[in-house]
């Protein structure tokens, strides 16, 4: 039977009951693939994070990783040995060490994240795009620089060399890095964090989604098609871009919480401008605006290297040993994201206007005439 | 910092005659910063040029510019080591010539492919989508030239000669000055191709309103075409002389000045090639002056590890007091 004949609902359920499935399935090939799926939901929520800003309010920010490391380093400084090391006056009030639990640190690193962002957004939201661009990403080389070299006078991030120890994540007592025995199955550590990451992730989803369909929302599509047309409408347009950059930001902060519970180690070199830019890569190559395609190009460009690692194989072999599996993926990845563009420049999985269309016949080549 | 760290308790005579001379040292480093920052600064405004042409003309962020840099550094090098193996009486300086040539050339073919090939087809796409490719070039041309050369630090022979000219107090050398006068020729030249040519002036027509210039006969993507060469001229001799100032190449080499120049570009307000020269001097001064004192300045908190820091900062601050850039003009957002 053909899958796009189905009934939706019944593609939905189907759909679902893979989502569930996948790391049960992929635990027989080994943890590092579950732990790929991991991370892949980690820059799921990433890409939720920056397609408000990108995808929603159409501002360019090649700076986003500076709020997944502003939430990373908070969880880390708060729930590792670190600050204790540094500070020993304050082991006193600690004396079990420092072990801040997730649930504070994460609502924590979203408002400071929103707030760094509402700071940083002021000055250059009133900006032509191209500027915003330059600023951001002027802003995430500034927290690298800064992260990499807080480790003197006063080692507080501990340089390029990094921040590990950090506490796992706790759910009732219980380490999500920890094997549990649950209905008589083990179940390890990574696929606990794909569950609760998941969890997580379908919160996010589901926020966005009414944000999308929110008057905030439908507001900052206008400013993106037409700022000027939007201004006139009456839309507060400075406030509206001010409120999808410091959200974005704030997923952003939690995300970078996240990933710094479930790696237990993190450095400057998790949060280089690669890191942002391969973000927009997920947003634009996915669909920008359009939720699921963000999901569809974050899955698909985090777990790319992995899958591109039996094409680089073969490759190599032919190439002769010379040359490095990873520089070859690297290659591939570059060519994938050149060609995909080229082919569908709106992403993989773009918005359908059908509801103008729908309308009025006449607005498809109208459309059409524009382009 | 030492400056900071020393200075126990002595008399008071001794303290004066020491801040005199911390005074003098500290305009001596102001000296040497500023010719470090000029040099600096040219590098950063040949690069910025070619950004700031092809934002001029097709609105777009070519990401992949530092690359070229690279790509003409690589190349220069690669051309240089041939002729040390198999002509090895060749005098340096004239193979560091043709190294140059041959590396301007080779950008511009480069740099004219990626414009066919990963921007024209995109040309009336989303203005995000050309941007992604973009960033897939650069990762191409890194990657690529980390496979065919080795990810290894190669070392760059310098045909000038090393000792450095006593200024004063200060010292230039002979790449230094290269540098400037290298950079000031290019300049000239660049200034006569755009303003008294007929290229200059079909270039000049296109960035301003390209349907227009279409209708007025002249041959759009041809110009365009010209506009990635030149700038990828520009960029390969800055990429040359970056290699023979600094002695090495690598492939990961032209991030840090793509990203300074595009910068440099911003700073002046893009789309200005005048702009793009002041803003690359601007960012090359304020850069090395700001290296040079942040230490002193900060009591010893900030290194000099952090003038990137303050060449971005500086950015954010210009841009919010004015938005434009320092030459560009206000547009409107959608005329």
């Amino acid at each position: 039977m053909n899958l796009s004949q189905m009934n939706p609902r019944i593609q939905k359920i189907l759909f679902a009951l893979l989502v569930l499935c996948m790391p049960l399935l992929l635990l027989n090939f080994g943890n590092a693939w579950v732990r790929i799926l991991d991370m892949a939901l980690i820059y799921v929520l990433l890409a939720l994070g920056l397609n408000i800003v990108v995808g929603f309010a159409g501002l360019l920010d090649l700076g986003y990783v500076a709020f997944f490391a502003l939430g990373a380093y908070l969880y880390a400084l708060l729930a590792s040995p670190q600050l204790l090391d540094t500070f020993p006056q304050l082991a006193l009030y600690f004396e079990n060490g420092l072990h801040t639990p997730w649930w504070v640190v994460m609502p924590l690193a979203a408002l400071i994240a929103a707030l760094m962002g509402a700071l940083l957004g002021a000055p250059t939201l009133k900006l032509r795009g191209d500027y915003l661009a330059i600023v951001t990403l002027g802003f995430g080389e500034i927290i690298r620089v800064f992260v990499n070299n807080m480790d003197q006078p006063l080692n507080i991030t501990n340089g390029p060399k990094g921040l590990g120890s950090i506490d796992p994540i706790v759910l009732f007592g219980h380490p999500l890095s920890k094997k549990i025995e649950l209905f008589g199955v083990t179940w390890p550590g990574v696929v606990q964090y794909y569950y609760f990451f998941l969890l997580l992730v379908v919160i996010f989803v589901m926020l966005c989604s009414r944000l999308e369909d929110s008057r905030i929302g439908r507001a900052w599509m206008a400013i993106r098609e037409d700022e000027i047309a939007a201004q006139a409408m009456g839309l507060g347009t400075r406030n509206l871009k001010l409120l999808a950059f410091a959200l974005g930001a704030s997923i952003g902060g939690v995300g970078g919480c996240l990933f710094a519970a479930f790696q237990t180690f993190i450095s400057p070199e998790s949060f280089g401008l690669m890191e942002s830019v391969m973000i927009v890569a997920m947003v634009v190559l996915g669909g920008i605006g359009h939720l699921p395609g963000v999901i569809l190009g974050a899955v698909l460009l985090a777990s790319l290297p992995e899958a591109l690692r039996f094409v680089a194989a073969p490759l190599q072999s032919i190439l002769g040993e010379r040359v490095d599996a990873s520089i070859l993926r690297q290659l591939l990845i570059a060519l994938t994201m050149i060609l995909v563009m080229l082919v569908r420049p709106q992403g993989l999985w773009p918005k359908s206007f059908q509801l103008s269309r729908q309308n009025s016949p006449k607005s498809k080549s109208a459309e059409e005439a524009q382009s | 910092m030492p400056r900071s760290a020393r200075a126990p308790k002595r008399g008071l005579a001794n303290e004066s005659r020491e801040d005199q001379k911390q005074k003098d040292v500290l305009m001596d480093v102001l000296g040497q910063q500023l010719i470090n920052g000029l040099v600096m600064g040219s590098l950063y405004a040949l690069v910025a040029l070619g950004y700031t042409m092809v934002y001029g003309i097709i609105n777009l962020i070519n990401f992949a510019h530092g690359e070229v840099l690279m790509v003409g550094a690589i190349t220069s090098w690669s051309v240089m080591e041939f002729f040390a193996e198999y002509t090895p009486a060749m005098p340096l300086w004239v193979a560091f010539l043709i190294s140059m040539v041959l590396a301007a050339l080779v950008c511009a073919l480069i740099n004219v492919a990626i414009e066919k090939l990963a921007y024209r087809p995109l040309r009336n796409a989303p203005k995000l989508a050309p941007l992604i490719t973009a960033i897939g070039v650069s990762i191409f041309l890194q990657t690529l030239v980390m496979i065919i050369f080795k990810p290894t630090y190669k070392s760059y022979h310098n045909p000038l000669p090393s000792d450095p000219l006593n200024l004063g107090p200060w010292v230039i050398t002979p790449t230094q000055i290269t540098i400037l006068v290298v950079t000031a020729l290019l300049l000239v030249a660049l200034n006569l191709l755009v303003n008294h040519t007929a290229l200059g002036r079909a270039m000049r027509a296109t960035s301003e309103n390209p349907a227009m210039a279409s209708l007025m006969g002249v041959k759009v993507d041809r110009i365009i075409s010209w506009t990635f060469a030149i700038g990828a001229v520009l960029a390969a001799v800055a990429g040359v002389l970056w290699a023979a100032n600094f002695g090495t190449v690598h492939h990961a080499m032209g991030f840090m000045p793509g990203l300074k120049a595009f910068t440099a570009a911003v700073l002046g307000g893009i789309g200005n090639l005048p702009g793009a020269v002041l803003g690359g001097l601007c960012l090359g001064l304020i850069e090395s002056i700001g290296s040079g004192y942040l230490g002193a300045l900060s009591g010893g908190v900030l290194g000099s590890q952090y003038s990137d820091i303050f060449a971005f900062g500086v950015l954010i601050v210009m841009l919010t007091l004015r938005p434009a850039g320092l030459l560009g003009e206000r547009v409107a957002e959608r005329a």
